[in-house]
């Protein structure tokens, strides 16, 4: 940047060299991130082999065995699958509702944090990093932590997983939801304020008009999450389809065709919601357009 | 040298544009004026081959632009370049970089996803720039700048496609009368000097008249006249605009001159 100081206009000439001495520093500095990235992924990923119980090369061609027992087993025991469909469903749903319950209450919550917290739509302005860390931390911290800690204090069961996903999305939602809100046209909402409606009334018909597409198809996103959320919780003791899941896969081989069936119920259960939910998000926006 | 026969799009029931027929035989500027929603941007959207022709044919030189597909018509592309309202500028890049991008079709893709341009092809794009009078410009972003900025680096990217055509779907008109005027100049001069064709949708009359050498007038996506600005009467230009006789060409004007209204209106009263 040493030729643009002379007075006057720089010259075409200057404005080339200095351009071209700006392209060549950028150059040199992805080429050396580059670099750097490359050098540690390799070493990375030696560090990581090494310290691995069994090595990655060794144990690469057999990463098809379990999977294929699996089948296997379930292939043959083909005949009992729908029956136990059947005898698993109840636990489906206890996953489902363990899932649409967090979400609801999670949503909620992270509506009135996002709202809270979010530049030029803040109640109190300056609580807005009490409201963005408090988000951070219900974020955090994973839902199993909380789920453990629940279960300890209010015993198994299906209320403890659902106060543990409400409160993680609950704070990933505020985040996704801020940075939606940070978005909006502020015009309605001081067009509503120049009418003396009161900060609720200006939330509710001036933003949330603009964001609602964006917030339920967020919302119908964390829901799948939560479907895979809940069934993981299971494993700790939360009850619903996880716990049916970890209970056939400890007892390893003779009960994989329930492992099997879980497997289908749930990856069933994942595309029927994922449908679903394109749907709306898809009237949701066409709506929109007219 | 560019012949439209037939041209039509739909939108579902919707006819956008309606058998178009234009037949130009030397590079020339030229305005096309009518309502919003008259078919004026899916004309040049479709002349851009950005959009889908529903019938009709659009030839260059001989070669048939509405048959082409994959790289023929990227290609064809390349050598017809749009100006949009909005600039359609990559905000967050610097301004040569989005000068740069009216060479992608030229480059490849694996050189130019890492920003790697020749050094001739920066020259001639910060020469670009100077002739449109921004290169002190150059290594901001492009929206650090303002809007009549932003709409000359579009024309910018625009030249440095080295095009047969310009095609410019409303270029003044998210601008001040003064950047408009530099921006109708710059493009008046680019037709003048390097004698490529210019085809730019306008809603105002007086820029279309001031500017090009030939005006088409278009309603309800049909072409409803096609001449010289001098046809251009004021009778014509209410069938154009659908408007009755109260009609004057002041009010589609966004001419500093005309805004110095002799007569201010009364103002109504609300009980």
């Amino acid at each position: 940047m040493t030729a643009t100081d002379t007075a006057g206009a720089p010259s075409v000439g200057d404005i080339r060299a200095s351009y071209l001495a700006q392209v060549g520093r950028r150059r040199l500095y992805s080429g050396l991130a580059l670099l750097i990235f490359m050098v540690l992924m390799v070493s990375g990923f030696n560090i990581a082999d090494e310290r691995n119980a069994g090595g990655f090369w060794e144990g690469l061609h057999q990463i098809g065995d379990y999977p294929g027992e699996v089948l296997a087993e379930a292939w043959e025991k083909r005949a009992d699958l729908p029956s136990l469909i059947a005898k698993f469903f109840p636990a489906l749903i206890e996953t489902i509702n363990i899932a649409a319950m967090s979400t609801i209450i999670g949503a909620i919550g992270g509506l009135i944090l996002s709202l809270l917290g979010t530049r030029g739509l803040a109640k109190w302005p300056r609580l807005i990093p009490l409201f963005r860390r408090f988000s951070d931390i219900l974020r955090a911290i994973p839902e199993i932590v909380i789920a453990l800690v629940l279960i300890f204090i209010l015993g198994g069961g299906p209320v403890p997983a659902m106060i543990a996903i409400a409160l993680h999305t609950a704070g990933a939602l505020a985040k996704m939801f801020s940075e939606v809100a940070e978005n909006a046209d502020l015009k309605p909402v001081e067009g509503l304020t120049s009418t003396g409606a009161t900060w609720t009334q200006r939330m509710m018909l001036g933003v949330l008009p603009q964001v609602a597409p964006n917030y339920v198809s967020y919302t119908l996103l964390r829901f799948e999450i939560n479907i895979r959320a809940s069934a993981i919780l299971g494993f700790v003791g939360a009850g619903g389809l996880g716990y049916e899941l970890r209970n056939a896969m400890a007892w390893g081989p003779g009960r994989f065709d329930e492992a099997a069936a879980i497997f289908v119920l749930l990856f069933g259960t994942i595309v029927f919601f994922d449908q679903v939910s394109s749907r709306y998000r898809n009237l949701l926006t066409e709506g929109q357009a007219q | 040298m560019l012949s439209i026969t037939g041209l039509t799009k739909r939108f579902g029931d919707k006819i956008a544009v309606d058998a178009a027929n234009i037949q130009i035989d030397e590079p020339a500027m030229i305005g096309i004026i009518g309502r919003s929603g008259a078919g004026k941007s899916t004309l040049l959207r479709m002349l851009n081959r950005l959009s889908d022709v529903s019938s009709g044919q659009i030839l260059f030189e001989g070669e048939d632009v509405t048959a082409m597909r994959g790289a023929a018509r990227r290609q064809w592309q390349s050598r017809c370049a749009m100006i949009f309202q909005q600039f359609n500028l990559v905000p967050r890049m610097d301004v040569v970089s989005n000068v740069l991008h009216g060479t992608l079709n030229r480059r490849s893709t694996l050189a130019t996803m890492f920003n790697l341009y020749p050094q001739s092809d920066i020259h001639k794009a910060i020469d670009i720039l100077d002739r449109l009078g921004i290169a002190e410009q150059a290594s901001k972003r492009a929206e650090a700048l303002s809007g009549g900025q932003q709409q000359r680096v579009a024309i910018a990217r625009a030249l440095m496609q080295d095009p047969a055509i310009i095609l410019a779907d409303e270029p003044i008109a998210s601008l001040d009368p003064m950047n408009a005027q530099v921006v109708m100049q710059s493009l008046r001069d680019i037709h003048e000097e390097d004698g490529r064709m210019v085809i730019a949708n306008l809603h105002t009359l007086d820029t279309a008249r001031r500017y090009c050498d030939r005006v088409i007038g278009m309603r309800d996506g049909r072409i409803v006249f096609d001449g010289t600005p001098e046809q251009l009467t004021t009778g014509v230009a209410r069938d154009i605009y659908g408007a009755g006789a109260d009609f004057s060409e002041a009010a589609t004007s966004t001419e500093i001159e005309t805004l110095d209204r002799s007569k201010v209106r009364p103002a109504k009263v609300y009980a």
